[in-house]
C-alpha cells in the first residue's frame, strides 16, 4: 500500500460533512480515490418509539435544504400506515410543495455553490471563489441566483407557513387549503423567474464549450439511471412508478412498484465512510451502479410534459446518442428542471379546485407498515416504517437521494484526479476539479449521514522515506 | 473602519440554520460591504483563521471531531454565537442518546445493510456517548434559539453585533420556532 496520500477536508460548497483522499503510487499519479461521508446521525433508530403522526415534521430535520422532500416522502409512508386515500386536491398541493422546493435547492446548487468555479473560474483565488465573490464580480448573476431561491422559498412559505422545516404536510394529506391571496402571489411572480430561468439557460449553454475537459471527466462513464417517471413516461416528482435505463438509453426495467425496493436495490456499507452504496440488484456489487437526480430524470425521461421545459430537454438529450452520461450535465439537467417546475407550477395553480377545502383524510392507525418514495431534487427518496397496533415506531430504513450516487461519486472523483491531479506538483484548481465532481452531483450529506473532518487542510505530499516532497495549505 | 470577520460552521445539525442564514436573500448583498466571511462551507478556505470576530456555530457535538473543532474555533473566536436549537440545546440529534451510539448504528449498518454489514471503521470520527449542546463544552456568548431561527432573526443578531451590542433576542425567536 501507498502511504503517499492528499486529503481534501472538508470538501467545502456542498451540503454537509466528507472528505476525499488521492491514494498516490510512487510515481505520484493517483492511483486510488476515495468520498468519506463522516457524518451519521442515526434518524433510522432515534425515531424508534415515536408516534407515526410525528414523523413528517421529525424526519424534516434530516436536512435543512430538502426538508419538503422528507416532509412528503415521510408523509407517504404514513397515508400507508394510515391506509387512507388523501383528498386529489391534497396530492395538486404537496405537489407544488415539492416542486417549490426544486426550484430553491437547484437555484442553490447551481448559483449560489456551483457558480463561482463557471464565472470566476476553477483555479481562481479561493478566497474569492464563493457567493460572496460572485456578488462581487457578477452581481447580476448573483442576484438572478437569490431572487430565484428566494421565489421557491417563498412558496414553500406561502404554502406551508415557513420557509424551513414547516409543519403542513401531515399523515392523509396537509394541513391547510391553499388561501387565494397566496395562489395570486405565486402567479405574480412567476414571470419573472421564467425569464431567470431562460436568460440563465442560455447563457450556461453558451459556456459549455469552456469546460470540454471538465465535462469529459466528472464522473463521465456508463451507469445505469434511475428514478420515478409518470403513467405516460413523462417526469414525474411526487408519484410514479420507478424506471431503469441503461447507458444507451434503453429501458431496462419498467414500472417497478417502489414499495417493492428492496426487490430490487441492495444497501451495501463501505468501511470507510458512513454513507453507504445502495446498488441494483440485479447487476449485483459494484456492476448495479446507477445515478439518480436531475440527470437520471431527464435520462429515463420520454418528455418532461410541459412546453419549454420539452424544447430543452430534447436539446439536452442531443447531447449524446444515448443518455446523457457526464455528470458535468447534472448543472445543466437542473436548469431545464427549474424551468419545468415552474411551468407545472403555473399549470397546477390554474386548476379549479385547487383552492378546495377538502385537504385531509383522517384515519387512525390501520396498517403496521407504510413505504413513501418520492423524488427529491437530488433523486429517489425512501422512507419505509412499521409501528405497533398503537401506531408508534418500532423501525426505519431510510434511502436518502445522495446514497443512490455514491458508487458514481466514488468513482468519478478518481476520473477527475486521474485527469487534473499530478502528485509532483500540487495546484489548488486541480484539487478544486475534485470537488467540483462532488458538487455536480449536489450532495446532501447531512441527509445521508453526517460527518466531520479534521480542521486542518494543509497538505503535505511525502516521499516513501517520509520526506516532505511538497506541501500546500488551501486558502490560508 | 474594517469589516467583520464572520465565520459559520455546522456540526450534528441539518444545515437548516445555514439555509436560514441564505434565506436572508437580498440583504445578503448589503451585507457583503459590512463582513468578511472568512470561514463557511459555503466557501472555500480550508483552516479556521485567528482572530474571527463571530462565529455562527450550528448544530450539536456528536462526535470527537465535533468537540475538538469547538474547542478550536473557540480559542480563535471573540463572539461565540450558538445558532439554532441543536447548537442551543441538542435538540433532534440528542435523540439517539438514549439508545447510544452502538445500537444506532447497528441499525443502519447491520439490520439495514444487504451486504457487507457492520459499521464503517475507517477514516470515520467516533460517535461520543451522548449528543451534547455548545455550552456543556465551551463558553458560548449569544444564544439563538429556533428549529432554524428565521432569517429576520439571523439578520438582526448579525446587525446588533455589527453596531457593537449584544443582541436581545427574548420575544424574536423561540425554541421550535
Amino acid at each position: 500500500m501507498s502511504e503517499r496520500r492528499i486529503v481534501i477536508d472538508p470538501v467545502t460548497r456542498i451540503e454537509g460533512h466528507a472528505r476525499i483522499t488521492l491514494y498516490l503510487n510512487a510515481d505520484g499519479q493517483v492511483e486510488n480515490a476515495r468520498f468519506h461521508v463522516t457524518q451519521f446521525r442515526a434518524f433510522e433508530k432515534l425515531c424508534e418509539g415515536r408516534p407515526f403522526s410525528e414523523m413528517p415534521a421529525l424526519m424534516a430535520r434530516i436536512c435543512g435544504i430538502c426538508p419538503v422532500s422528507h416532509l412528503i416522502a415521510s408523509a407517504k409512508a404514513c397515508d400507508q400506515i394510515l391506509g387512507t386515500r388523501i383528498p386529489p386536491v391534497a396530492v395538486q398541493l404537496r405537489r407544488l410543495l415539492n416542486l417549490a422546493q426544486i426550484v430553491q435547492s437547484h437555484a442553490l446548487s447551481f448559483f449560489h455553490l456551483s457558480a463561482p468555479d463557471f464565472l470566476l473560474g476553477m483555479d481562481s483565488d479561493p478566497a474569492r471563489r464563493n457567493l460572496f465573490g460572485l456578488i462581487e464580480k457578477h452581481p447580476e448573476m448573483a442576484r438572478d441566483g437569490i431572487r430565484l431561491r428566494k421565489f421557491g422559498q417563498q412558496v414553500i412559505e406561502r404554502l406551508a407557513g415557513k420557509r424551513i422545516h414547516p409543519a403542513w404536510v401531515v399523515p392523509g394529506g396537509v394541513s391547510e387549503p391553499l388561501a387565494p391571496a397566496a395562489r395570486e402571489a405565486i402567479l405574480a411572480g412567476l414571470p419573472e423567474m421564467r425569464a431567470i430561468a431562460q436568460r440563465t439557460l442560455v447563457w450556461f449553454k453558451s459556456v459549455l464549450h469552456e469546460f470540454r475537459e471538465e465535462a469529459a471527466t466528472f464522473a463521465n462513464f456508463p451507469t445505469l439511471f434511475l428514478g420515478l417517471v409518470g403513467p405516460d413516461g413523462e417526469l414525474e416528482h411526487y408519484d410514479g412508478q420507478i424506471r431503469v435505463v441503461d447507458a444507451a438509453g434503453r429501458i431496462v426495467a419498467d414500472r417497478l412498484e417502489p414499495e417493492r425496493y428492496r426487490d430490487y436495490l441492495g444497501e451495501s456499507v463501505e468501511p470507510d465512510s458512513y454513507l453507504k452504496s445502495p446498488y441494483y440488484k440485479p447487476e449485483g456489487y459494484p456492476d448495479g451502479i446507477y445515478r439518480v437526480g436531475p440527470l437520471a430524470r431527464l435520462n429515463i425521461a420520454d418528455r418532461c410534459g410541459t412546453h419549454a421545459a420539452d424544447q430543452e430537454w430534447a436539446e439536452f438529450r442531443q447531447l449524446e446518442r444515448g443518455a446523457v452520461l457526464s455528470s458535468f450535465y447534472y448543472h445543466y439537467a437542473r436548469l431545464v428542471e427549474i424551468l419545468y417546475a415552474l411551468e407545472r407550477i403555473e399549470q397546477i395553480l390554474a386548476e379549479p379546485q385547487i383552492l378546495g377545502r377538502h385537504v385531509r383524510a383522517q384515519a387512525a392507525a390501520n396498517h403496521p407498515e407504510g413505504i413513501g418514495v418520492a423524488e427529491a431534487p437530488r433523486g429517489t427518496l425512501i422512507h419505509h416504517y412499521r409501528v405497533d397496533e398503537a401506531g408508534v415506531i418500532q423501525w426505519a430504513n431510510l434511502i436518502i437521494a445522495t446514497g443512490h450516487n455514491n458508487l458514481a461519486m466514488n468513482r468519478g472523483i478518481l476520473q477527475a484526479a486521474r485527469r487534473f491531479v499530478d502528485g509532483n506538483r500540487l495546484s489548488e484548481g486541480a484539487l478544486n476539479r475534485v470537488e467540483a465532481v462532488i458538487r455536480a452531483f449536489d450532495p446532501c450529506l447531512s441527509c445521508s449521514t453526517h460527518a466531520v473532518g479534521q480542521m486542518a487542510l494543509r497538505i503535505e505530499l511525502r516521499g516513501p522515506e517520509g520526506e516532505l516532497l511538497d506541501e500546500m495549505s488551501r486558502g490560508a | 473602519m474594517s469589516r467583520m470577520r464572520l465565520a459559520t460552521i455546522w456540526l450534528d445539525g441539518c444545515s437548516g440554520c445555514h439555509m436560514s442564514f441564505l434565506d436572508m436573500d437580498e440583504r445578503l448583498i448589503e451585507l457583503a460591504g459590512q463582513l468578511e466571511l472568512v470561514y463557511s462551507p459555503l466557501v472555500d478556505l480550508k483552516e479556521f483563521p485567528e482572530q474571527v470576530d463571530v462565529t455562527l456555530v450550528e448544530g450539536a457535538v456528536g462526535t470527537s471531531e465535533d468537540e475538538k473543532k469547538l474547542r478550536h474555533i473557540r480559542a480563535r473566536t471573540r463572539i461565540l454565537v450558538a445558532l439554532g436549537d441543536c447548537a442551543v440545546t441538542a435538540n433532534v440529534p440528542a435523540m439517539r442518546n438514549p439508545f447510544g451510539p452502538q445500537a444506532c448504528l447497528a441499525r443502519a449498518y447491520q439490520e439495514n445493510a444487504t451486504r457487507n454489514p457492520g459499521a464503517p471503521q475507517n477514516e470515520v470520527p467516533r460517535l461520543q456517548t451522548r449528543v451534547r449542546p455548545l455550552h456543556e463544552v465551551v463558553p458560548v456568548d449569544v444564544f439563538v434559539p429556533g428549529c432554524p431561527p428565521s432569517a429576520d432573526v439571523i439578520f438582526y443578531v448579525l446587525q446588533e453585533l455589527l453596531a457593537g451590542r449584544v443582541p436581545d433576542l427574548a420575544g424574536r425567536s423561540r425554541f421550535g420556532a
